[in-house]
């Protein structure tokens, strides 16, 4: 079974594929004892059991002769490519489409479950789309496979809604029960929509009218991929499904109107474009599609012996379509052009191949002893039947005759034009036979034909009975296969339906020899056209207008609507499922901390007020709502939080501090009109951040007040020391209980230092910030003017004692990130802490020395202090594995160290310092490269002054 | 002193979003810090507010978890404070680029 999943490898040889399509091909004969007297072979792979999805794999007889047909074919689709490729061709790309297309296609016949079988529908989609554009530097290749997708994939998605109302109404989405269950699903209320989605899909993928057209255009692919596609699978899958489902969804009005309608139409119009294409695979194309239409007919009917003859057309259709299909790539192939105008007279340069040619031609038309006119007999014998009372039931056998006289017309205009007449002029090769085993394939498949008109009862009858056993059931009725029923209705609707093509021809004969391609008066309803242009309106016009009817480049009424939403989103089930707020008790307030946090509201206020027009101002007041914020967690019992908070407060205050100076001058006097317009949408504004303050506020009184619930934490604080080896529950939690999320956060931090870091590389200026600072300029234009001073001194006379002093702090800095890390894992600190800590150290001196001098005597390697960490913390986490334990679980132990004393010594100290060092070498890297931008920027002006000098 | 935190807390996503929603890029970064600490306090405080009781344990001693401030917000806010800074840096320097690239600081790439 396995062989027949989708094979994944890339095969680059030929006869790999071959092989594949043998095995396959075997194993399907194998499986025909288990499936002959209509039992199912079933293997269920549990996937999704909770939703009722299993990947299940069921075999019956009506997927067997399908399997036969996609694997036999297919092994001779691969024999007859391998001949008719150039070896200029991509090959391997080719056979890995074709085998992937096979693999998805049997997927489909042979999956029991309906999701399985819409994903395998749309792998046929996609893969059909990738062998039709195979020639991809052909722009109808493109153009033909990119409308097959279009088509198909919608036609797809419809069918997968409408699976899953079936699987809804049902309540499985297993085959067996769905087919077991057709009473069920024909009186359901969602019927008529599940049955159109379906049918939405079945009839694209079958190229049914009105949706045929992409079919043609699809005949830019190579002839083995449309010999494979249009006989034997792609379009064949839309009948399998509607053959499928057949017991389940048919004998309503619905059914019968729906889909006799697309597949009457389809019958008599497939036919009448056939007649007048004048490329041959044009020709064969539309005769597919008029094939198929008859095969929709069948199936439409409703009646058991339609579904017989359906699926008996099914097989006669491949064998035939297929050996038309490659005998016109011989054509091509061996004369240079598919054009009939040009073909003629091929009889005496490749006869085998006419003779091949013109039987296949033969079937296609319904002559006698050949296995076309077998299935098109039952077929007449069906329109006749009365089933509804209808103008389209009436109707029915005339217009078979009619397509029936039309097929012969195009089947004989085939062999005429291309094998008869006059000797070709002007080809661009001179024809002749093609290699033997590139006919070999034409040869088996017109032999098939045969061998099933002459004698059909002993050669497909017990594998059709088997197959039309597994889809009606008890419902099978009596069929006959005989060749010869006397003379009859339907033999007489052949026998006109013969003359009449043939009379046909010899009036158009003239005609069409010049003719243009498409017939007279449909020539201006090309469905191409439509499908373009419903396409640009759709994807270009509509998107167009919904884009600016709705979307907004600007980023303010994005950010609005968000917040907005946010809001609702909040607001809405509190205000559904009651929301109370008790009376605020007044009893337990310390004056010390509301003190404390009216400087801190003031201070978050003032930095809103003042973030406009006074950028500095601003910082320093979110500083010192920051530095509230760590008291706040001090005083609630969360010193690692304090600490933590402190630090990154210092760095990130200096961050925005070398920030500042590329930002541009705003002066208050320059932009203060203020227009009504901005006064209405500030007012707006500030209620809505009124409303969302208010909102947090409520929300967070009322979580505050509400009595603890038994959380996780308990489990951590019981556990922290007897499984995690320390006493800073905090940090135990990060670095063992939840390491695995501290490593995706490290690794966030390490991949933001690096976008930073790419950023600052190729960082512009704006114009008027690469100017010195007016500071610098007074400073540098008066060690100019004295005499005895060099530029920059008076600078470096400034930050002496700082600098001096820094220069002593740092190793005193080390040693606090140190200890703040040893302790970590039991008291406040930790690989957080002391990593930004370490920055601050390497940050003061960047402060008190300049870039320069520090970058001259300190060479920091950032990047290498994030690789280190990261790959040490992943190490660790690794190394549980050696001893059977699952990723990151840590060991540890206390270690006595003289001197210090007892150390706590756990795999999980060492996770830590990875992330130490991470955080010191990600923090480093974001500010020096920051700082780094001064330096850039005097290169920059050098350069600018160099090129100004030349120029003058 | 719930009713203080959360006022407070409320002060500063009022002026966060406030910020938010206005022109100009550094506006912008300042009301992300502070609507930053606001989210930080808010998670922190679900786990209850509770003086003197910091999540370290002693060794060797049967534990009560009652006597100690729960861990886990704690644990979520110090990545987030570091996480945090991050981000800062971040939209700093796509701030300090787009003036740059643009030559405005207006959110859009263009005054209006």
């Amino acid at each position: 079974m396995a062989a027949m999943l989708p094979p994944s490898a890339r095969n680059t040889e030929a006869w790999l594929s071959g092989a594949v399509s043998v095995l396959a091909f075997a194993i399907a004969v194998y499986l025909y004892p288990s499936v002959a007297d209509g039992a199912v072979v079933r293997r269920e792979i549990e996937w999704v059991p909770e939703l009722g999805l299993n990947a299940t794999l069921r075999m019956d007889g009506f997927a067997w002769l399908f399997s036969m047909l996609i694997t036999g074919i297919g092994f001779l689709v691969v024999l007859y490519a391998r001949y008719y490729m150039s070896p200029k061709d991509p090959v391997p790309r080719f056979f890995s489409f074709l085998l992937a297309f096979m693999g998805a296609m049997q997927g489909m016949v042979i999956c029991g479950n309906l999701i399985l079988l819409a994903i395998f529908w749309e792998l046929t989609s996609i893969f059909s789309f990738l062998l039709i554009g195979y020639w991809h530097h052909n722009a109808a290749a493109r153009d033909g496979a990119r409308m097959a997708l279009t088509i198909t994939g919608v036609g797809g998605l419809c069918l997968l809604v409408g699976l899953i109302i079936i699987g809804h109404i049902v309540g499985s989405y297993d085959l067996d029960a769905v087919l077991a269950s057709g009473d069920l699903i024909r009186s359901h209320d969602l019927y008529a929509p599940a049955l159109l989605l379906i049918l939405m899909g079945a009839l694209t993928k079958s190229a049914q009218f009105p949706f045929h057209f992409w079919l043609p255009n699809a005949m830019a692919a190579p002839t083995p991929v449309s010999a494979y596609l249009h006989s034997a699978t792609m379009v064949k899958a839309g009948v399998f499904l509607l053959a499928r489902l057949w017991p389940v969804l048919s004998g309503t009005d619905e059914w019968f109107f729906i889909v006799g309608t697309a597949g009457i139409s389809t019958l008599v119009l497939g036919a009448y474009f056939a007649i007048f294409q004048q490329d041959l695979k044009g020709l064969l194309a539309y005769s597919t599609i008029s094939h198929l239409g008859l095969i929709t007919t069948l199936l439409s009917l409703g009646s058991p012996l339609g579904a017989v003859a359906a699926i008996f057309h099914m097989v006669n259709h491949a064998t035939f379509k297929a050996s038309l299909f490659m005998a016109a790539g011989i054509i091509d192939h061996e004369a240079g052009t598919r054009d009939m105008r040009k073909l003629s007279g091929l009889f005496s340069f490749m006869p085998f191949t006419a003779t091949l040619a013109m039987v296949a031609s033969a079937a296609m038309a319904g002559v006698p002893l050949l296995n076309g006119f077998l299935s098109k007999e039952m077929f007449f014998a069906e329109t006749i039947e009365q089933h509804r009372a209808s103008l389209l039931d009436t109707l029915t056998p005339y217009l078979a005759t009619l397509a029936g006289a039309f097929a012969v017309t195009y089947s004989v205009r085939f062999i005429h034009t291309v094998f008869f007449g006059p000797k070709p002029m002007d080809l661009p090769r001179q024809p002749h036979e093609p290699p033997h085993w590139m006919r070999r394939p034409v040869e088996l498949l017109v032999l098939a034909c045969l061998v099933i008109g002459v004698v059909p009862g002993i050669t497909i009858g017990p594998y059709l009975h088997t197959a039309v056993v597994s889809v009606l059931g008890e419902r099978t009725p009596y069929y006959s296969l005989a060749v010869w029923h006397g003379f009859n209705t339907p033999l007489l609707m052949s026998m006109i339906a013969l003359v009449g093509g043939l009379v046909l021809y010899f009036f158009l004969k003239n005609y069409l020899a010049r003719s243009e391609e498409d017939p007279p008066g449909l020539r201006g309803l090309r469905g191409q056209r439509i499908f373009e242009r419903i396409l640009v309106t759709v994807s270009w016009r509509w998107a167009r207008s919904i884009e600016s009817f709705l979307g907004t480049r600007r980023l303010q009424p994005q950010l609005r609507i968000l917040v907005v939403l946010a809001f609702a989103a909040g607001f809405w089930p509190l205000f559904n499922g009651g929301f109370d707020l008790d009376l605020p008790s007044l009893e337990r307030i310390e004056p010390v901390f509301v003190l404390i946090w009216l400087v801190g509201m003031v201070c978050a206020v003032g930095a809103a007020y003042q973030a406009k027009y006074h950028r500095l101002a601003a910082l320093i007041l979110m500083g010192g709502a920051g530095l509230v914020t760590c008291i706040t967690f001090l005083w609630f019992s969360a010193p690692d939080l304090a600490l933590t908070q402190l630090l990154v407060e210092v760095v990130t205050t200096v961050l925005i501090l070398l920030g500042l100076r590329w930002l541009p001058k705003r002066q208050e006097k320059v932009d203060i009109a203020i227009t009504p317009a901005a006064r209405l949408r500030r007012n707006r504004d500030f209620f809505i951040a009124i409303a969302c303050g208010a909102g947090v506020s409520a929300v967070a009184y009322k979580m505050m007040t509400l009595p603890v619930p038994v959380s996780i934490g308990d489990f951590f604080l019981r556990h922290a020391y007897s499984e995690g080896g320390g006493t800073n529950v905090v940090n135990v939690i990060l670095v063992d209980f939840r390491g695995f999320d501290t490593m995706g956060e490290i690794t966030v931090l390490g991949v933001v230092a690096l976008t930073v870091f790419a950023l600052l590389r190729r960082f512009r200026p704006a114009p008027d910030s690469v100017e010195v600072p007016e500071q610098q300029r007074l400073q540098n234009e008066y060690d100019d003017a004295t005499a005895e001073r060099e530029i920059g001194e008076t600078l470096r006379d400034y930050l002496m004692v700082p600098s001096v002093l820094m220069q002593w702090m740092f190793p005193v800095i080390i040693t606090l990130a140190a200890y703040l890390f040893l302790r970590g894992h039991d008291l406040p600190g930790g690989g957080f802490a002391a990593g930004v800590a370490m920055a601050i150290g390497f940050l003061l001196q960047y402060l008190a020395g300049g870039t320069r001098w520090v970058e001259d005597r300190l060479r920091i390697l950032p990047v290498r202090w994030i690789g280190f960490g990261l790959l040490l913390a992943a190490f660790t986490g690794m190394g549980s594995w050696l001893f059977g334990f699952p990723f990151l679980t840590s060991y540890f132990q206390y270690l006595e160290i003289p001197v210090i004393g007892k150390v706590p010594a756990a795999t999980a100290l060492l996770f830590d310092l990875g992330v130490f060092s991470l955080v010191v070498g990600a923090t480093v890297l974001m500010l020096i490269a920051i700082a780094h931008q001064s330096i850039r920027s005097h290169r920059v002006r050098a350069v600018e002054a160099a090129k100004a000098e030349e120029d003058a | 002193m719930e009713l203080v935190l959360s006022l407070a807390i409320g002060v500063l996503v009022s002026s966060g979003v406030w910020l938010l929603v206005r022109p100009r890029t550094y506006q912008v970064i300042i009301g992300l810090a502070l609507l930053s600490y606001a989210v930080n306090l808010f998670i922190f405080s679900m786990g209850r507010l509770r003086t003197n009781m910091p999540p370290i344990v002693e060794p060797g001693v049967e534990i009560d978890p009652a006597a100690f401030a729960d861990p886990v917000p704690q644990a979520l806010v110090l990545t987030a404070i570091v996480i945090g800074f991050a981000t800062t840096a971040l939209f700093l320097v796509i701030l300090l680029a787009s003036r740059g690239l643009t030559g405005t600081d207006h959110v859009d790439g263009r005054e209006p």
